[in-house]
């Protein structure tokens, strides 16, 4: 492997007395996609942000394209297109001249950056938005003019915080598939999430974060090897039967994990444990047999849903 | 890397870059500035000149205000308070827009723009939208005959220096506050209405009680009517009080403009 763009070894970040990253390592290859998934409060938004050249650390080394971006800020951010978790556009001005304006803090000329909008505002589904107030735009089209803001710069790396949270799930199909087209390009995508299928869909490798620390790193489909069985059975016996039951299921699987709403078997085979399920003379009021998911994964690192 | 990024440029005019920003925001309203900065001065200039100055003049004549007619005695006052006015506008609103409510400050600084061009474009901005509203001001007091064209073009940079004064402070208060907005409705009723009675802007500073003084010695407004006033009028203000008065100015806007430029930096790094 070639050199990584991104290096970070120990970096830690204390608020006061709340340790919000906890010496976290890991490094980002040029033209990976590359995930940190975790539950909301895990320390993603802070690894990001001191990731994109803004943040302070508190311990800790960190390299990005071999410098420190706390002591080379706007060397370091020259490179950078980022997505903050909050679209940050400004709602006074319209859709192109957002783009304009962020263009000119590059310092980029005025004739790169008229080009580049068109080139954007197709990428973005957006032509014909081009002059409407940002205001007006719907969740779904700020968010993706925040992804093309970002990319005005033809920056190394894109980093995205949490790119499609709060957009329905059309609009995180659209999304989605923009940020795989740039993948196709060659750029360095860093993201996080607290969807699984989005980590799935999109990272090359992630890291599994918890309360500031990483808790396994790996491709999508590595982790889910390691961490779970092929297959998953969920089963429901009603809220208040599913303890009941759960000693009896544990023995007929390699592992178990009794949700609020729902018992969530692990096995090589899920139709064939439901089978031996019935054969037990236990009716579940629903059953449904899936593959494992990185969601399981989580689950299994933490004892906890990624979505609580 | 994009080649037509350089980051030396942006190093050296970041702050121009962030300031034309705001300017193209503030653009979005001229309809509203352009009526507050008219309409303003409108009302001052009938209610003071035709009201007012025409009641204190029969009453003492000019014996008061060292023989100048009473409206033109307080129109550097009246200049100071609306670059003030103006500065005040274009610095709280931005700021707390900026780091709390769009958050735009946070997507400025993702690009080589740093923390300190932020506060510095900001300010400067400002000064711009001071410079607008003075200029018009300025022109009404000669349409309405307060002041005759010549040296009291002056009041212009002196007023914007009030301005920009007091504005440097406020904008580090606005990225120093976080949390209490509320704070900045007390500033105006607290803070601003008495500076704005207290500074000798009706009265000589002097006709006061000493015990009130003091309130006009820290006041940025005090300081750019008495230098208002020397400059338009040769109102026989001592060379040493002009020079408390620009030092006492220029120290404001040195210390405010520091202070905020660190303040940004330190609240966009957390």
């Amino acid at each position: 492997m070639s050199k990584p763009l991104i290096s970070v070894r120990g970096l830690t970040k204390v608020f006061g007395d709340f340790t919000a990253v906890d010496g976290i390592d890991f490094d980002v290859a040029k033209g990976e996609s590359f995930g940190l998934l975790g539950p909301n409060g895990a320390g993603k938004s802070t690894t990001m942000r001191i990731l994109a050249a803004t943040s302070t650390r508190t311990s800790g080394t960190v390299e990005i394209l071999d410098k420190d971006p706390e002591k080379f800020g706007p060397l370091v951010r020259a490179h950078l297109g980022v997505v903050p978790q909050q679209d940050n556009l400004d709602g006074e001005l319209t859709v192109s001249e957002n783009l304009y304006i962020y263009g000119r803090y590059f310092g980029l000329s005025k004739k790169f950056i008229k080009a580049k909008i068109e080139e954007l505002l197709e990428f973005a589904q957006l032509e014909e938005k081009r002059d409407v107030k940002v205001e007006a735009l719907s969740g779904g089209m700020k968010r993706r003019l925040t992804i093309a803001r970002g990319l005005v710069s033809e920056p190394d790396i894109l980093l995205l915080d949490e790119p499609t949270t709060g957009l329905d799930p059309q609009a995180r199909h659209i999304l989605w598939d923009r940020l795989f087209r740039l993948k196709e390009q060659g750029v360095t995508l860093v993201l996080t999430t607290h969807f699984m299928d989005e980590a799935e869909q999109l990272c090359d490798r992630l890291v599994v974060m918890d309360k500031g620390a990483i808790m396994a790193e790996g491709t999508p489909q590595g982790l889910i090897k390691e961490y779970s069985s092929k297959e998953v059975l969920e089963v429901r016996f009603g809220s208040d039967r599913n303890k009941e039951v759960a000693p009896q299921l544990s023995q007929m699987c390699e592992r178990m994990e009794t949700l609020p709403d729902r018992i969530l078997m692990y096995t090589e085979d899920g139709e064939q444990l439901l089978e031996k399920i019935a054969a037990a003379k236990m009716h579940p009021t629903t059953s449904l047999v899936r593959r494992a998911s990185l969601e399981d994964v989580f689950l299994r690192l933490t004892g906890r849903t990624l979505i609580e | 890397m994009n080649t037509g990024i350089d980051v030396p440029q942006i190093q050296r005019f970041g702050a121009l870059y962030i300031a034309s920003a705001r300017l193209k925001s503030m653009s979005k309203w001229k309809a509203i500035i352009a009526a507050v900065d008219i309409g303003n001065p409108l009302f001052y200039l009938i209610a003071v000149g035709v009201g007012i100055g025409v009641l204190v003049e029969q009453g003492s004549g000019t014996s008061g205000t060292n023989g100048i007619k009473y409206i033109a005695f307080i129109a550097p006052a009246l200049l100071a308070n609306s670059a003030i006015a103006a500065v005040m506008d274009e610095t709280i609103f931005p700021t707390i827009e900026g780091f709390k409510w769009r958050k735009l400050f946070f997507a400025q600084n993702a690009t080589p723009i740093t923390g300190r061009q932020i506060a510095l474009g900001v300010y400067l901005s400002a000064l711009c939208r001071a410079i607008f509203s003075v200029s018009i001001y300025y022109v009404l007091l000669l349409a309405f005959n307060v002041v005759d064209f010549g040296p009291s073009i002056l009041l212009i940079p002196i007023a914007v220096l009030g301005g920009g004064a007091f504005g440097a402070i406020i904008l580090f208060a606005a990225a120093k506050i976080e949390k209490d907005d509320q704070f900045f409705n007390i500033l105006g009723r607290l803070v601003i209405m008495p500076m704005f009675l207290f500074s000798g802007t009706f009265f000589p500073l002097s006709s006061m009680p000493i015990y009130l003084q003091p309130i006009g010695w820290i006041s940025p407004l005090w300081h750019a009517t008495e230098l208002g006033r020397e400059a338009a009028f040769d109102y026989g203000t001592s060379n040493l009080m002009v020079s408390v008065h620009l030092i006492f100015l220029s120290t404001l806007v040195a210390i405010g403009i520091t202070l905020a430029m660190r303040q940004f930096e330190r609240r966009l790094a957390k």
